[in-house]
């Protein structure tokens, strides 16, 4: 599989196919942590989280913010079913900072009744589209 | 006979008819097309989910999990989507039907959550237990719109107050071609999978394990189901009313041909009548 360069990535969503594209290398973060993968990875499925989605092309690296969903690894190819991917500039900046605000001052303010895990992957979010404008 | 303005007076309100009707198809011709474009985009990602699915099942076999296994309950949830406006034809009434006329359900172990004011009318007059959605999802879906109904059932399932869910939509063949469809979301049918040609199955791995990948991928499953089904319906809706329409501006334009040729009568006789008049009378006088 060595001589392999590179394979091929799909990127969906519900709305469009995002990217589709012959890459070298696309590193993202799932629940086990983040993985870069390579042409010939073992066949494997995960689940993501949300980060930043790092596509290695030959001709250079794009990045995107990656919130939700699944990727299906293959040898010859992986699949990435997300349910919300934006290019940087897609992204408000504005709106993304006020967004961790919000989730920071719900986390450090917790009552009883606050949905801690929903506003840890809000949190999540939140800078999974700051550190892609950067 | 009718008098030949009264002919008249009806002729010129069908007409004024059959210009809404053709405006309301050109309106639904654009709008199917935007539709149309929509629902075949979202097809790719339903797809690719499927087939995921699937192979993840198959690999799994036959495991005990609460998204695979019918809950205790007898009643059934059912995802009705229509539209919020009707002159649609059939469209609204064929899914109604699907749920009223199933040979197997009672109405009291059915639960009805409507998407489309057409559906809830129909529902809540048929004595049926309703739970509204939002009516607004089908003028232009979203998938987070999708997401927050997923949720909604998958608590009820998940309290067992729901033991099966369903989804009543209407799959979007071509633009003449509408089917209203019933389709169980859960618990999710381990059916027999076709091989994927020309590929070997590798064996699958998971991080996390299968089980709690399952927990975190079927949500997300149904929730493509129910989104696919929405595009798919407001596609089919445009399509039907599109039909609708064209067949009322052929039909205004056959009473308006067959107005046209009484009034046209009316106006020979009562000239004959006239000349008929005037002769027994220069007649009489002679």
């Amino acid at each position: 599989m060595a001589e392999n360069k590179s394979f091929l990535l799909h990127v969906v969503t519900p709305d469009r196919t995002f990217y589709e594209g012959q890459v070298e290398m696309v590193e993202f973060n799932t629940t086990e942590g983040e993985i870069g993968v390579l042409p010939g990875h073992i066949p494997l499925t995960v689940i993501l989280k949300p980060g930043i989605l790092c596509i290695h092309e030959a001709e250079g690296e794009k990045e995107a913010a990656l919130h939700a969903g699944f990727a299906e690894i293959l040898p010859d190819g992986v699949t990435i079913l997300a349910e919300i991917v934006e290019w940087p500039e897609e992204i408000d900046s504005n709106r993304a900072a006020a967004a961790r605000d919000r989730a920071e001052e719900r986390l450090h303010g917790r009552t009883p009744e606050t949905d801690v895990a929903r506003a840890e992957t809000a949190l999540q979010r939140a800078m999974a589209r700051i550190e892609v404008l950067k | 006979m009718a008098s030949m303005r009264d002919i008249k007076r009806r002729r010129s309100s069908i007409q004024g008819t059959q210009q809404i009707t053709k405006a309301m198809k050109l309106v639904s011709t654009v709008k199917l097309q935007r539709a149309r474009g929509n629902a075949e985009r979202s097809k790719t990602y339903f797809t690719y989910m499927f087939d995921t699915v699937n192979s993840i099942l198959k690999r799994v076999g036959h495991v005990e999990h609460r998204y695979l296994t019918a809950g205790t309950s007898k009643k059934k949830a059912v995802v009705v989507i229509t539209s919020n406006r009707g002159l649609a034809g059939g469209y609204n009434s064929n899914v109604v039907k699907l749920v009223t006329r199933h040979p197997q359900w009672q109405k009291e172990d059915v639960v009805v959550y409507t998407i489309g004011n057409k559906g809830r009318e129909a529902f809540v007059r048929s004595g049926y237990e309703v739970r509204p959605c939002s009516n607004e999802i089908v003028e232009s879906p979203v998938y987070a719109d999708a997401m927050r109904i997923c949720e909604k059932l998958l608590e009820a399932f998940s309290k067992g107050e729901v033991g099966e869910i369903y989804l009543a939509y209407t799959a979007f063949k071509n633009t003449v071609s509408h089917v209203p469809t019933l389709l169980k979301l859960l618990p999710v049918v381990q059916g027999e999978v076709e091989e994927r040609s020309g590929k070997a199955e590798a064996i699958m791995n998971f991080e996390p394990e299968d089980i709690e990948a399952l927990d975190m991928i079927i949500p997300k499953y149904v929730t493509s189901l129910i989104y696919g089904a929405l595009m798919e319906s407001v596609a089919s809706e445009n399509g039907a009313r599109m039909q609708a329409m064209d067949n009322a501006t052929s039909n205004a334009e056959e009473i308006i041909n067959d107005l046209a040729l009484k009034y046209n009568r009316a106006r020979q006789g009562s000239i004959t009548q006239e000349l008929t008049e005037i002769i027994a009378g220069a007649d009489a006088l002679g």
